[in-house]
Protein backbone atom coordinates (compact mmCIF):
# COMPACT_ATOMS: atom_id res chain seq x y z
CA UNK A 1 0.00 0.00 0.00
CA UNK A 2 1.68 3.38 -0.78
CA UNK A 3 2.78 5.93 1.84
CA UNK A 4 -0.36 7.57 2.19
CA UNK A 5 1.09 10.23 4.84
CA UNK A 6 3.55 11.89 2.77
CA UNK A 7 3.94 12.58 -0.94
CA UNK A 8 5.98 11.04 -3.15
CA UNK A 9 7.81 13.35 -5.51
CA UNK A 10 8.85 11.42 -8.39
CA UNK A 11 5.48 11.41 -11.10
CA UNK A 12 6.87 8.14 -12.82
CA UNK A 13 4.85 7.08 -9.93
CA UNK A 14 2.19 7.15 -12.97
CA UNK A 15 2.28 4.19 -14.77
CA UNK A 16 3.69 4.31 -18.64
CA UNK A 17 0.59 4.32 -20.85
CA UNK A 18 -1.56 5.03 -18.28
CA UNK A 19 -2.24 8.64 -19.15
CA UNK A 20 -3.18 8.12 -22.41
CA UNK A 21 -5.73 6.03 -21.15
CA UNK A 22 -7.20 8.37 -18.97
CA UNK A 23 -6.52 11.10 -21.57
CA UNK A 24 -9.61 8.80 -23.21
CA UNK A 25 -11.94 8.06 -20.75
CA UNK A 26 -15.24 7.41 -22.82
CA UNK A 27 -13.86 3.68 -22.61
CA UNK A 28 -13.07 3.71 -19.22
CA UNK A 29 -17.00 4.89 -18.57
CA UNK A 30 -18.21 2.31 -20.22
CA UNK A 31 -15.71 -0.04 -18.30
CA UNK A 32 -16.58 1.42 -15.22
CA UNK A 33 -20.61 0.17 -15.77
CA UNK A 34 -19.64 -2.71 -17.09
CA UNK A 35 -17.64 -3.77 -13.58
CA UNK A 36 -20.47 -2.20 -11.85
CA UNK A 37 -23.06 -4.46 -13.06
CA UNK A 38 -21.07 -7.63 -12.82
CA UNK A 39 -20.38 -6.79 -9.51
CA UNK A 40 -23.67 -6.36 -8.24
CA UNK A 41 -24.77 -9.46 -9.99
CA UNK A 42 -21.57 -11.60 -8.85
CA UNK A 43 -20.65 -10.56 -5.65
CA UNK A 44 -23.72 -11.63 -3.42
CA UNK A 45 -22.89 -14.99 -5.10
CA UNK A 46 -19.30 -15.02 -4.67
CA UNK A 47 -19.68 -13.72 -0.76
CA UNK A 48 -21.25 -17.29 -0.04
CA UNK A 49 -18.94 -19.20 -1.25
CA UNK A 50 -16.18 -17.11 0.50
CA UNK A 51 -16.24 -13.93 1.96
CA UNK A 52 -12.84 -13.39 2.68
CA UNK A 53 -11.72 -14.75 -0.43
CA UNK A 54 -13.91 -12.50 -2.40
CA UNK A 55 -12.86 -9.45 -0.68
CA UNK A 56 -9.18 -10.58 -0.89
CA UNK A 57 -9.45 -11.13 -4.46
CA UNK A 58 -10.98 -8.08 -4.92
CA UNK A 59 -8.62 -5.72 -3.46
CA UNK A 60 -5.85 -7.19 -5.12
CA UNK A 61 -7.55 -6.77 -8.56
CA UNK A 62 -8.17 -3.14 -7.43
CA UNK A 63 -4.86 -2.61 -6.37
CA UNK A 64 -3.01 -4.01 -8.98
CA UNK A 65 -5.98 -2.58 -12.69
CA UNK A 66 -6.55 0.64 -10.59
CA UNK A 67 -2.78 0.92 -9.16
CA UNK A 68 -1.56 0.67 -12.53
CA UNK A 69 -4.22 3.23 -14.19
CA UNK A 70 -4.76 5.52 -11.34
CA UNK A 71 -2.08 4.97 -9.36
CA UNK A 72 -5.07 3.82 -6.61
CA UNK A 73 -4.00 5.15 -3.17
CA UNK A 74 -6.85 2.34 -1.67
CA UNK A 75 -9.09 5.04 -0.26
CA UNK A 76 -11.72 2.55 -0.79
CA UNK A 77 -14.65 4.89 -1.26
CA UNK A 78 -13.51 5.22 -4.73
CA UNK A 79 -15.29 8.26 -6.77
CA UNK A 80 -12.85 8.11 -9.96
CA UNK A 81 -15.85 8.44 -12.00
CA UNK A 82 -17.53 11.24 -10.81
CA UNK A 83 -13.70 12.80 -10.97
CA UNK A 84 -12.52 12.69 -14.64
CA UNK A 85 -11.25 9.24 -14.09
CA UNK A 86 -8.64 11.07 -12.24
CA UNK A 87 -7.87 9.54 -8.78
CA UNK A 88 -8.29 12.89 -6.84
CA UNK A 89 -6.00 11.18 -3.79
CA UNK A 90 -3.24 11.92 -5.74
CA UNK A 91 -3.40 15.78 -5.22
CA UNK A 92 -1.04 16.27 -2.33
CA UNK A 93 -4.01 17.58 -0.44
CA UNK A 94 -6.07 15.20 -1.23
CA UNK A 95 -8.79 16.97 -2.18
CA UNK A 96 -12.01 15.99 -3.70
CA UNK A 97 -14.08 18.71 -4.35
CA UNK A 98 -12.23 20.38 -6.60
CA UNK A 99 -8.47 22.47 -7.50
CA UNK A 100 -7.28 24.40 -4.49
CA UNK A 101 -5.83 27.96 -4.88
CA UNK A 102 -2.29 27.09 -5.53
CA UNK A 103 -2.73 25.40 -9.41
CA UNK A 104 0.32 27.31 -11.32
CA UNK A 105 -0.11 28.90 -14.23
CA UNK A 106 1.22 26.09 -16.66
CA UNK A 107 -1.58 24.17 -14.86
CA UNK A 108 1.04 21.95 -12.56
CA UNK A 109 0.54 21.54 -8.97
CA UNK A 110 1.89 23.81 -6.58
CA UNK A 111 3.09 21.19 -4.22
CA UNK A 112 4.66 18.59 -6.77
CA UNK A 113 5.93 21.67 -10.12
CA UNK A 114 6.46 18.66 -12.20
CA UNK A 115 3.21 17.01 -11.90
CA UNK A 116 0.02 18.45 -14.15
CA UNK A 117 -2.68 19.34 -11.09
CA UNK A 118 -4.99 16.54 -10.57
CA UNK A 119 -7.80 18.95 -11.17
CA UNK A 120 -6.59 20.35 -14.18
CA UNK A 121 -6.94 16.78 -15.88
CA UNK A 122 -9.76 15.81 -13.93
CA UNK A 123 -11.70 18.79 -15.83
CA UNK A 124 -10.70 17.90 -18.99
CA UNK A 125 -11.69 14.70 -19.25
CA UNK A 126 -14.90 15.04 -17.52
CA UNK A 127 -15.63 17.54 -20.19
CA UNK A 128 -15.29 14.04 -22.49
CA UNK A 129 -17.06 12.02 -20.09
CA UNK A 130 -20.92 11.58 -21.56
CA UNK A 131 -22.30 9.47 -18.47
CA UNK A 132 -20.45 10.94 -15.71
CA UNK A 133 -19.33 14.17 -16.20
CA UNK A 134 -21.01 15.98 -14.83
CA UNK A 135 -20.85 14.45 -11.37
CA UNK A 136 -17.60 17.12 -11.10
CA UNK A 137 -20.36 18.98 -9.55
CA UNK A 138 -20.94 16.88 -6.57
CA UNK A 139 -20.18 17.54 -3.08
CA UNK A 140 -17.89 14.81 -2.06
CA UNK A 141 -18.00 14.02 1.56
CA UNK A 142 -15.21 13.74 3.96
CA UNK A 143 -12.99 10.55 3.50
CA UNK A 144 -13.85 7.70 6.00
CA UNK A 145 -10.49 6.76 6.94
CA UNK A 146 -11.43 3.41 8.19
CA UNK A 147 -12.18 2.36 4.73
CA UNK A 148 -8.43 2.78 3.51
CA UNK A 149 -6.93 -0.13 2.05
CA UNK A 150 -10.11 -1.67 1.80
CA UNK A 151 -11.37 -2.94 -1.81
CA UNK A 152 -14.18 0.19 -2.73
CA UNK A 153 -16.38 -2.25 -4.71
CA UNK A 154 -16.69 -4.41 -1.78
CA UNK A 155 -17.49 -1.20 0.30
CA UNK A 156 -19.58 -0.19 -2.61
CA UNK A 157 -21.64 -3.48 -1.78
CA UNK A 158 -21.55 -3.46 1.67
CA UNK A 159 -22.95 0.65 1.81
CA UNK A 160 -19.82 1.46 3.27
CA UNK A 161 -18.31 3.89 0.63
CA UNK A 162 -21.00 6.38 0.76
CA UNK A 163 -21.83 6.23 4.19
CA UNK A 164 -21.40 9.93 5.82
CA UNK A 165 -21.41 11.19 9.67
CA UNK A 166 -24.95 11.74 11.16
CA UNK A 167 -24.34 15.38 11.18
CA UNK A 168 -23.32 15.59 7.17
CA UNK A 169 -26.51 17.25 5.09
CA UNK A 170 -28.03 14.36 3.44
CA UNK A 171 -27.72 14.44 -0.49
CA UNK A 172 -30.81 15.88 -0.84
CA UNK A 173 -29.12 19.50 -1.31
CA UNK A 174 -26.83 18.83 -4.10
CA UNK A 175 -26.79 21.14 -7.04
CA UNK A 176 -29.65 20.30 -9.88
CA UNK A 177 -28.69 19.86 -12.89
CA UNK A 178 -28.51 23.55 -14.64
CA UNK A 179 -26.50 22.37 -18.25
CA UNK A 180 -23.00 22.15 -17.28
CA UNK A 181 -21.77 21.96 -21.07
CA UNK A 182 -19.86 18.80 -21.07
CA UNK A 183 -19.51 19.11 -24.80
CA UNK B 1 -33.35 45.97 -5.66
CA UNK B 2 -29.49 45.42 -5.54
CA UNK B 3 -27.98 42.30 -4.93
CA UNK B 4 -27.35 42.52 -1.12
CA UNK B 5 -31.01 42.66 -0.55
CA UNK B 6 -31.57 39.49 -2.83
CA UNK B 7 -28.76 37.78 -0.88
CA UNK B 8 -29.84 35.82 2.48
CA UNK B 9 -33.21 38.06 2.43
CA UNK B 10 -32.75 40.22 5.14
CA UNK B 11 -32.22 38.18 8.04
CA UNK B 12 -28.82 38.34 9.73
CA UNK B 13 -27.45 34.87 10.40
CA UNK B 14 -24.78 35.91 12.23
CA UNK B 15 -23.99 38.78 14.93
CA UNK B 16 -21.33 40.01 12.52
CA UNK B 17 -20.60 43.58 11.68
CA UNK B 18 -19.26 43.34 8.61
CA UNK B 19 -22.55 41.07 7.82
CA UNK B 20 -24.53 43.81 8.27
CA UNK B 21 -22.44 46.07 6.06
CA UNK B 22 -22.65 43.85 3.28
CA UNK B 23 -26.53 43.52 3.60
CA UNK B 24 -26.67 47.62 3.69
CA UNK B 25 -25.44 47.69 0.55
CA UNK B 26 -22.45 49.24 1.22
CA UNK B 27 -19.03 48.53 -0.65
CA UNK B 28 -17.73 46.79 1.96
CA UNK B 29 -13.07 47.11 2.62
CA UNK B 30 -11.31 43.98 4.61
CA UNK B 31 -8.20 44.17 5.41
CA UNK B 32 -5.25 41.51 6.23
CA UNK B 33 -3.06 42.06 9.09
CA UNK B 34 0.54 40.52 8.99
CA UNK B 35 0.16 38.13 12.06
CA UNK B 36 2.50 38.82 14.79
CA UNK B 37 6.08 36.27 15.71
CA UNK B 38 5.30 37.57 19.11
CA UNK B 39 3.71 36.51 22.69
CA UNK B 40 2.96 40.28 23.20
CA UNK B 41 -0.61 40.88 22.57
CA UNK B 42 0.35 44.54 22.09
CA UNK B 43 1.54 43.63 19.30
CA UNK B 44 -1.78 42.45 17.41
CA UNK B 45 -3.10 45.81 18.93
CA UNK B 46 -0.26 47.90 16.96
CA UNK B 47 -0.87 45.88 13.68
CA UNK B 48 -4.38 46.70 13.58
CA UNK B 49 -4.41 50.07 14.13
CA UNK B 50 -3.80 51.72 10.95
CA UNK B 51 -6.62 48.84 9.47
CA UNK B 52 -8.87 49.73 12.43
CA UNK B 53 -10.67 52.98 10.82
CA UNK B 54 -10.58 52.65 7.54
CA UNK B 55 -12.39 48.93 7.22
CA UNK B 56 -15.29 46.95 8.40
CA UNK B 57 -13.28 43.44 9.28
CA UNK B 58 -9.78 42.72 9.65
CA UNK B 59 -8.64 39.13 8.56
CA UNK B 60 -6.45 37.47 10.81
CA UNK B 61 -4.23 34.96 9.01
CA UNK B 62 -3.94 31.18 10.19
CA UNK B 63 -0.12 30.23 9.60
CA UNK B 64 -0.07 32.04 6.47
CA UNK B 65 2.17 30.60 3.80
CA UNK B 66 2.68 27.45 6.25
CA UNK B 67 4.71 29.45 8.68
CA UNK B 68 4.04 29.38 12.60
CA UNK B 69 2.88 32.87 13.74
CA UNK B 70 0.80 33.66 16.57
CA UNK B 71 -2.12 31.61 16.16
CA UNK B 72 -5.44 33.15 13.84
CA UNK B 73 -8.05 32.48 17.36
CA UNK B 74 -5.45 34.27 19.78
CA UNK B 75 -5.64 37.24 17.03
CA UNK B 76 -8.71 37.08 16.50
CA UNK B 77 -9.78 36.75 20.25
CA UNK B 78 -7.86 39.36 20.82
CA UNK B 79 -9.16 41.85 18.05
CA UNK B 80 -12.37 41.02 19.56
CA UNK B 81 -12.21 41.71 22.92
CA UNK B 82 -10.85 45.01 22.01
CA UNK B 83 -13.70 46.04 20.11
CA UNK B 84 -12.65 44.86 16.56
CA UNK B 85 -14.43 43.24 14.05
CA UNK B 86 -12.02 40.18 13.14
CA UNK B 87 -12.53 37.19 10.20
CA UNK B 88 -11.33 33.88 11.72
CA UNK B 89 -9.37 32.31 8.65
CA UNK B 90 -9.27 28.63 9.16
CA UNK B 91 -7.36 25.69 7.14
CA UNK B 92 -7.28 22.24 6.76
CA UNK B 93 -3.62 21.40 6.74
CA UNK B 94 -2.99 21.86 10.54
CA UNK B 95 -5.91 20.10 11.95
CA UNK B 96 -8.15 17.42 11.36
CA UNK B 97 -12.21 17.34 11.64
CA UNK B 98 -11.97 16.87 15.30
CA UNK B 99 -9.71 19.70 16.35
CA UNK B 100 -11.07 21.94 13.70
CA UNK B 101 -14.65 21.80 15.39
CA UNK B 102 -13.47 22.26 18.67
CA UNK B 103 -11.32 25.59 17.11
CA UNK B 104 -14.58 26.82 15.71
CA UNK B 105 -16.64 26.30 18.80
CA UNK B 106 -14.06 27.95 20.57
CA UNK B 107 -13.67 31.03 18.11
CA UNK B 108 -17.44 31.93 18.30
CA UNK B 109 -17.33 31.71 22.58
CA UNK B 110 -14.33 34.18 22.63
CA UNK B 111 -16.57 36.84 20.09
CA UNK B 112 -15.44 35.80 16.91
CA UNK B 113 -18.34 36.15 14.40
CA UNK B 114 -16.37 35.51 11.15
CA UNK B 115 -15.12 32.66 9.76
CA UNK B 116 -13.02 32.21 6.54
CA UNK B 117 -12.58 28.46 5.31
CA UNK B 118 -9.72 27.54 3.50
CA UNK B 119 -7.28 24.65 2.20
CA UNK B 120 -4.35 26.71 3.33
CA UNK B 121 -1.04 26.43 1.35
CA UNK B 122 1.09 23.22 1.07
CA UNK B 123 3.58 23.10 4.10
CA UNK B 124 6.17 22.82 1.15
CA UNK B 125 5.18 26.73 1.13
CA UNK B 126 6.62 27.33 4.48
CA UNK B 127 9.67 27.41 6.34
CA UNK B 128 8.82 23.34 7.99
CA UNK B 129 8.62 21.80 4.96
CA UNK B 130 9.41 18.59 6.83
CA UNK B 131 5.96 18.81 8.79
CA UNK B 132 2.77 16.48 8.35
CA UNK B 133 0.25 17.76 5.75
CA UNK B 134 -3.56 16.72 7.50
CA UNK B 135 -6.04 18.09 4.97
CA UNK B 136 -8.49 15.48 7.00
CA UNK B 137 -11.45 17.88 5.35
CA UNK B 138 -10.64 20.07 2.24
CA UNK B 139 -12.08 23.25 2.21
CA UNK B 140 -15.92 22.84 0.80
CA UNK B 141 -16.38 19.98 3.66
CA UNK B 142 -15.16 22.58 5.96
CA UNK B 143 -17.71 24.62 5.00
CA UNK B 144 -20.35 21.91 5.53
CA UNK B 145 -19.29 21.54 8.57
CA UNK B 146 -19.45 24.92 9.82
CA UNK B 147 -22.86 25.70 8.56
CA UNK B 148 -23.92 22.43 9.92
CA UNK B 149 -22.89 23.21 13.11
CA UNK B 150 -24.56 26.84 12.93
CA UNK B 151 -27.41 26.23 11.33
CA UNK B 152 -28.40 22.88 12.62
CA UNK B 153 -26.59 22.46 15.49
CA UNK B 154 -24.73 19.47 15.54
CA UNK B 155 -20.84 18.42 15.10
CA UNK B 156 -20.05 16.10 12.59
CA UNK B 157 -21.10 13.05 14.38
CA UNK B 158 -24.79 14.25 14.54
CA UNK B 159 -24.33 14.77 18.91
CA UNK B 160 -26.17 17.98 19.72
CA UNK B 161 -24.07 21.81 20.50
CA UNK B 162 -26.00 23.30 23.20
CA UNK B 163 -25.62 26.81 21.84
CA UNK B 164 -24.38 26.85 18.33
CA UNK B 165 -21.86 29.27 16.96
CA UNK B 166 -23.41 31.74 15.12
CA UNK B 167 -20.99 32.53 12.28
CA UNK B 168 -21.17 34.22 9.38
CA UNK B 169 -18.85 32.34 6.83
CA UNK B 170 -16.22 32.61 4.07
CA UNK B 171 -14.75 30.79 1.42
CA UNK B 172 -12.39 31.81 -0.60
CA UNK B 173 -11.89 31.79 -4.82
CA UNK B 174 -9.20 31.89 -6.83
CA UNK B 175 -10.51 33.29 -10.47
CA UNK B 176 -6.32 33.64 -11.75
CA UNK B 177 -5.64 30.05 -11.41
CA UNK B 178 -6.39 27.43 -13.80
CA UNK B 179 -8.30 25.60 -14.87
CA UNK B 180 -10.41 28.86 -15.27
CA UNK B 181 -13.74 27.40 -16.75
CA UNK B 182 -14.04 25.36 -13.92
CA UNK B 183 -13.68 28.53 -10.91
CA UNK B 184 -16.71 29.58 -11.26
CA UNK B 185 -18.08 26.26 -10.72
CA UNK B 186 -16.05 25.61 -7.82
CA UNK B 187 -17.36 28.67 -6.31
CA UNK B 188 -21.22 27.35 -6.98
CA UNK B 189 -19.91 24.59 -4.59
CA UNK B 190 -18.46 26.81 -2.09
CA UNK B 191 -21.63 28.52 -2.05
CA UNK B 192 -24.06 25.90 -1.58
CA UNK B 193 -22.42 24.21 1.09
CA UNK B 194 -22.86 27.44 2.82
CA UNK B 195 -20.64 30.25 1.84
CA UNK B 196 -21.92 33.58 2.95
CA UNK B 197 -18.91 35.50 1.89
CA UNK B 198 -15.79 35.31 -0.08
CA UNK B 199 -12.67 36.79 -0.25
CA UNK B 200 -10.38 35.71 -3.38
CA UNK B 201 -6.81 35.79 -4.09
CA UNK B 202 -4.97 38.68 -5.48
CA UNK B 203 -6.64 40.68 -8.66
CA UNK B 204 -4.10 42.28 -10.34
CA UNK B 205 -5.75 41.42 -14.23
CA UNK B 206 -8.87 43.25 -13.76
CA UNK B 207 -10.39 41.54 -17.37
CA UNK B 208 -9.57 38.11 -16.33
CA UNK B 209 -11.87 38.53 -12.97
CA UNK B 210 -14.29 40.43 -15.52
CA UNK B 211 -14.81 37.06 -17.58
CA UNK B 212 -15.03 34.87 -14.04
CA UNK B 213 -17.24 37.43 -12.78
CA UNK B 214 -19.95 37.37 -15.95
CA UNK B 215 -20.03 33.30 -15.51
CA UNK B 216 -20.49 33.96 -12.02
CA UNK B 217 -23.47 35.93 -12.67
CA UNK B 218 -24.96 33.59 -14.98
CA UNK B 219 -24.82 30.66 -12.02
CA UNK B 220 -26.67 33.74 -9.64
CA UNK B 221 -23.97 33.24 -7.48
CA UNK B 222 -23.57 37.54 -6.37
CA UNK B 223 -27.15 37.05 -5.23
CA UNK B 224 -26.37 34.52 -2.92
CA UNK B 225 -22.76 35.19 -1.80
CA UNK B 226 -20.81 38.68 -1.37
CA UNK B 227 -17.78 38.56 -3.00
CA UNK B 228 -14.91 40.85 -1.71
CA UNK B 229 -12.02 40.88 -4.50
CA UNK B 230 -8.45 40.90 -3.10
CA UNK B 231 -6.06 43.50 -3.27
CA UNK B 232 -2.77 44.84 -2.84
CA UNK B 233 -0.20 47.07 -3.18
CA UNK B 234 3.26 46.04 -4.91
CA UNK B 235 6.43 47.66 -3.30
CA UNK B 236 8.61 46.91 -6.51
CA UNK B 237 9.13 44.70 -9.47
CA UNK B 238 11.19 42.35 -7.71
CA UNK B 239 8.43 41.80 -5.22
CA UNK B 240 5.85 41.16 -8.10
CA UNK B 241 8.40 38.55 -9.75
CA UNK B 242 8.89 36.92 -6.55
CA UNK B 243 4.88 36.61 -5.98
CA UNK B 244 3.98 35.62 -9.29
CA UNK B 245 6.63 33.18 -9.27
CA UNK B 246 6.72 31.79 -5.62
CA UNK B 247 3.79 32.37 -3.93
CA UNK B 248 0.88 30.09 -4.99
CA UNK B 249 -1.49 31.02 -6.86
CA UNK B 250 -0.76 34.59 -7.61
CA UNK B 251 -1.47 35.93 -10.90
CA UNK B 252 0.81 39.39 -12.17
CA UNK B 253 0.29 40.02 -15.81
CA UNK B 254 3.74 41.58 -17.54
CA UNK B 255 2.49 44.95 -17.98
CA UNK B 256 2.11 45.20 -14.37
CA UNK B 257 5.30 44.23 -13.54
CA UNK B 258 6.50 46.47 -16.29
CA UNK B 259 4.89 49.32 -14.93
CA UNK B 260 6.42 48.80 -11.30
CA UNK B 261 9.83 48.63 -13.52
CA UNK B 262 9.64 51.69 -15.27
CA UNK B 263 8.80 53.72 -12.17
CA UNK B 264 12.20 55.67 -10.84
CA UNK B 265 13.51 54.00 -7.60
CA UNK B 266 11.92 56.45 -5.45
CA UNK B 267 8.26 56.30 -6.39
CA UNK B 268 7.97 52.91 -6.80
CA UNK B 269 6.03 52.63 -3.85
CA UNK B 270 4.25 55.44 -4.95
CA UNK B 271 3.02 53.58 -8.45
CA UNK B 272 2.32 50.22 -6.36
CA UNK B 273 -0.66 52.25 -4.58
CA UNK B 274 -1.43 53.79 -7.68
CA UNK B 275 -1.73 50.86 -9.32
CA UNK B 276 -3.54 49.08 -6.89
CA UNK B 277 -6.59 52.25 -6.05
CA UNK B 278 -6.78 51.96 -10.17
CA UNK B 279 -7.48 48.42 -9.85
CA UNK B 280 -10.01 49.21 -6.76
CA UNK B 281 -12.10 51.88 -8.81
CA UNK B 282 -12.47 49.51 -11.96
CA UNK B 283 -13.52 46.64 -9.81
CA UNK B 284 -16.18 48.86 -8.18
CA UNK B 285 -17.44 48.82 -11.97
CA UNK B 286 -18.25 45.17 -12.15
CA UNK B 287 -21.37 44.20 -11.00
CA UNK B 288 -21.60 41.10 -8.36
CA UNK B 289 -18.32 43.02 -6.64
CA UNK B 290 -19.28 43.77 -3.13
CA UNK B 291 -16.31 44.89 -1.84
CA UNK B 292 -12.60 44.53 -1.96
CA UNK B 293 -9.94 42.73 0.40
CA UNK B 294 -6.74 44.39 1.04
CA UNK B 295 -3.63 42.22 1.53
CA UNK B 296 -0.62 45.11 1.97
CA UNK B 297 1.92 42.64 3.26
CA UNK B 298 4.36 44.33 5.60
CA UNK B 299 2.69 47.77 3.86
CA UNK B 300 -0.20 48.49 6.16
CA UNK B 301 0.49 51.34 6.86
CA UNK B 302 -0.46 52.23 3.08
CA UNK B 303 -4.02 50.83 3.67
CA UNK B 304 -5.67 54.09 4.75
CA UNK B 305 -4.12 55.98 1.72
CA UNK B 306 -5.74 52.72 -0.56
CA UNK B 307 -9.25 53.02 0.88
CA UNK B 308 -9.42 57.04 0.90
CA UNK B 309 -7.64 57.40 -2.93
CA UNK B 310 -9.87 54.74 -4.12
CA UNK B 311 -13.20 56.83 -2.39
CA UNK B 312 -14.42 53.66 -0.96
CA UNK B 313 -14.22 55.21 2.76
CA UNK B 314 -18.04 55.66 3.53
CA UNK B 315 -17.57 56.99 6.49
CA UNK B 316 -16.05 58.22 9.57
CA UNK B 317 -14.81 54.82 11.25
CA UNK B 318 -16.97 52.07 9.67
CA UNK B 319 -18.20 50.89 13.68
CA UNK B 320 -14.94 49.00 13.58
CA UNK B 321 -13.07 50.96 16.14
CA UNK B 322 -13.73 50.09 19.59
Amino acid sequence: MPDNTNVDLDESRRAPGSEWIKDHPKPLESLYQLTRGAVVRIYPYARRISPSLTDGLMRWGEKLLKGYLFNCFMCGQCILHSTGMTCPMNCPKKLRNGPCGGVRHNGHCEVIPEMTCVWVQAWERSRQMGAYGREMRLRQPPVDNRLKGCSSWANMMKGLDTRTPAGWPDSADQPKDDGHDSS
Amino acid sequence: MTAADVAHGSALRSGSRLERALRSGRFAVTAEMEAPDSADPQVVYDHALPLATVCDAINCTDNAGANSHLSSTATGALLARAGYEPVLQMNCRDRNRIAIQGDLLGAAALGIKNVLCMSGDDVFAGDQPESKRVFDLGSVQLLQTARAMRDRGLFLSGRKITDRPRFFIGAVANPFAPPYDWRPLRLAKKVESGADFVQTQYCFDVPRLAQYMARVRDLGLHERAFILVGVGPLRSERIAEYMRTQVPGVWIPDQVVKRMADAPRAKKRAEGIRICVEIVQQLREIEGVHGVHIMAYRQEEAVPEIVERAGILTGPATGLLP
